[in-house]
């Protein structure tokens, strides 16, 4: 199509917003960052470009142990949260009907609408030394005094799953909803049972949901700060905790940047990684 | 269920009770900050200690309730403030964008709509980051350069504003670009036919045709920027909003006043999902 020239002004118009959008608040600081990320100062007011910056993270056992272990709670948070939303999904998607299954589905979704602080509330109410979780303990006379639930890495776990679920609740039952009953009836018509259906005819076709879920869930758990900070106390070691003590607290911004940056490149490995997987596009998955 | 498939007893009723537990570990957070909101003591926790609404009414210390708590009051100011300039800017945004994706073909265009994409896989806390450099460069540059101060782009609202901005554009663009993907163009041709200009056609009938989606967008948009943690933490300032002055109270240990606006949160939440569903079962009618 030929434009006039109007109508490319009008196009240039309808763009600007966009442009605007992606440059001044996407790209451009994220260049930024990543300069302010290899620079170095060497004495007031003076800089140099180097890579002291990602050198110190490496040479820091702290620094890299709450990277791993960021990395590593995020994958069990990925895992726990499939395992608890597949069968969940499953049931929504495939043995209930009409009003039952919409019902439990927008259950599904009600935590997901309440703010992360309220939910992270709850679970301390019930967790901590004088929780109700505790407090029901003694009354039971299952245990002799409280016990505190809080600040360990099992509490992270509960929450960050919890957090998630929706995320992989709603990917799951959409593609499993796809699935036509007729295909996992042949598979017990050729001789299979319930494991080999859902080994063979199940979980490939749900797959695509699986990795959206999945890498959705990772990312989010690595990002967050609120979780591991509130159940974890002082000792969570998250990564994104060491990001925010260089920024606000030591006001070291060239080292805060570099592990930011280093945050981002982990966190763009996994989705990359599980598109690619799944032969799908960030394109595809998104819309 | 499918019928047609023999699956013992004891294993739909294993299923069933498993399904139950789910919900019950739903729920019970969210229960349990509701109910304690009417506990008669200073903490939230057990015993408990009988009704009341003092956490919600009682207007002095130290049962300081929602309704008299500046702090709180506060923080809900300052984030209807950033909420509505959210959903304001990205609904406008994304509307742009969805005519832009939808109706034109241009150079790069899908460099630029995986770009548009992006925001969303980035870590919330790393879009603040990099948000409050860039600011604090342009800020810096500015001044020794022109000599000019940007005291709006130091830390505060406005940089609130623009970090919640700049994840929930992608949002609304989604959401108003599924809708207008399935308008009928012969409508609004039919406009032009008879004699509207392009700007009247769009404007009368392909505007109130995406009203569900800017409704549904514009709900999840104010609830996110609400709801939002991680980015604002890292722009924020001296005015803050109710996550941030929550977030600390939590920390120092709170009385159930903490518990009363969660749940004056949770209903008008409540309220604001079952708009957003009423809405897209409107559509779905279409």
């Amino acid at each position: 199509m030929k434009l006039g020239n109007s109508s490319k002004l009008g196009l240039l118009l309808l763009m600007a917003p966009l442009l605007i959008w992606l440059f001044a608040l996407i790209l451009l600081p994220h260049v930024d960052m990543f300069f302010l990320s290899i620079r170095e100062k060497v004495a007031p007011r003076v800089y140099q470009t180097s890579m002291a910056n990602y050198m110190e993270f490496f040479n820091e056992p702290l620094y890299w142990n709450t990277f791993a272990r960021t990395a590593v709670m995020s994958i069990l948070t990925t895992a726990i949260t499939l395992l608890i939303a597949f069968p969940i999904s499953y049931y929504i998607a495939k043995m209930l009907k009409g009003r039952m299954k919409a019902f439990l589905f927008v259950l599904c979704l009600l935590p997901f609408w309440v703010s992360e602080l309220v939910r992270t509330f709850g679970w301390m109410i019930l967790l901590r030394e004088t929780g109700i979780v505790s407090s029901t303990l003694q009354w039971m006379g299952v245990v002799d005094g409280p016990i505190e639930f809080l600040y360990t890495d099992a509490t992270i776990l509960v929450g960050l799953v919890y957090s998630s679920m929706l995320f992989m609740v709603v990917p799951l039952v959409s593609t499993l909803e796809s699935l036509d009953d007729s295909y996992i009836e042949a598979g017990y018509d050729l001789g299979g049972n319930g494991f080999t259906v859902l080994r063979e005819v199940v979980i490939p076709h749900a797959m695509p949901g699986i990795v959206s879920g999945c890498i959705v869930v990772f990312m989010l758990s690595l990002g967050n700060y609120l979780t591991p900070v509130l159940l974890g106390g002082k000792d969570s070691l998250w990564f994104t905790e060491q990001i925010y003590a260089q920024f606000i607290t030591r006001f070291n911004w060239e080292q805060g940047a570099a592990f930011g940056f280093l945050l981002l490149i982990l966190s763009s490995l996994i989705v990359w990684a599980g598109l690619k997987l799944s032969r799908q596009t960030l394109s595809e998955t998104m819309g | 269920m499918i019928s047609s498939i023999p699956q013992s007893r004891t294993f739909r009723g294993i299923y069933a009770a498993y399904v139950s537990l789910f919900f019950i570990y739903l729920v019970v957070p969210l229960v349990v900050v509701a109910v304690f909101a009417f506990n008669d003591s200073l903490f939230p926790s057990l015993p408990w200690k009988g009704f009341t609404l003092d956490w919600f009414f009682n207007d002095t210390e130290p049962r300081l309730g929602v309704f008299h708590d500046r702090g709180i009051l506060k923080g809900v100011g300052v984030s209807l403030f950033v909420a509505f300039w959210v959903t304001v800017l990205s609904l406008f945004v994304g509307t742009c964008n969805a005519f832009l994706f939808e109706r034109n073909s241009f150079p790069f265009k899908n460099v630029l709509y995986v770009m548009a994409l992006l925001p969303l896989v980035i870590p919330g806390i790393i879009l603040g980051i990099s948000i409050l450099v860039f600011s604090n460069s342009l800020v810096n540059g500015v001044e020794d350069l022109l000599g000019w101060e940007l005291e709006f782009l130091r830390p505060g609202l406005v940089l609130v504003i623009l970090g919640q901005f700049s994840f929930i554009t992608t949002i609304s663009t989604l959401v108003i670009s599924a809708r207008l993907r399935k308008f009928d163009l012969s409508l609004e041709e039919a406009a032009l036919n008879l004699g509207a200009s392009k700007m009247t056609a769009v404007w009368t009938i392909t505007i109130p045709y995406l009203k569900p989606a800017l409704v549904g967008a514009g709900i999840v948009a104010f609830l996110m920027s609400f709801e939002n943690f991680n980015t604002t933490l890292m722009l924020v300032a001296s005015d803050s909003p109710l996550t941030i002055t929550m977030f600390d109270r939590l920390r120092e240990g709170s009385t159930p006043a903490l518990n009363a606006i969660s749940l004056l949160l949770m209903i008008v939440s409540a309220i604001l999902a079952f708009i957003s569903i009423l809405v897209q079962r409107e559509k779905g009618v279409k």
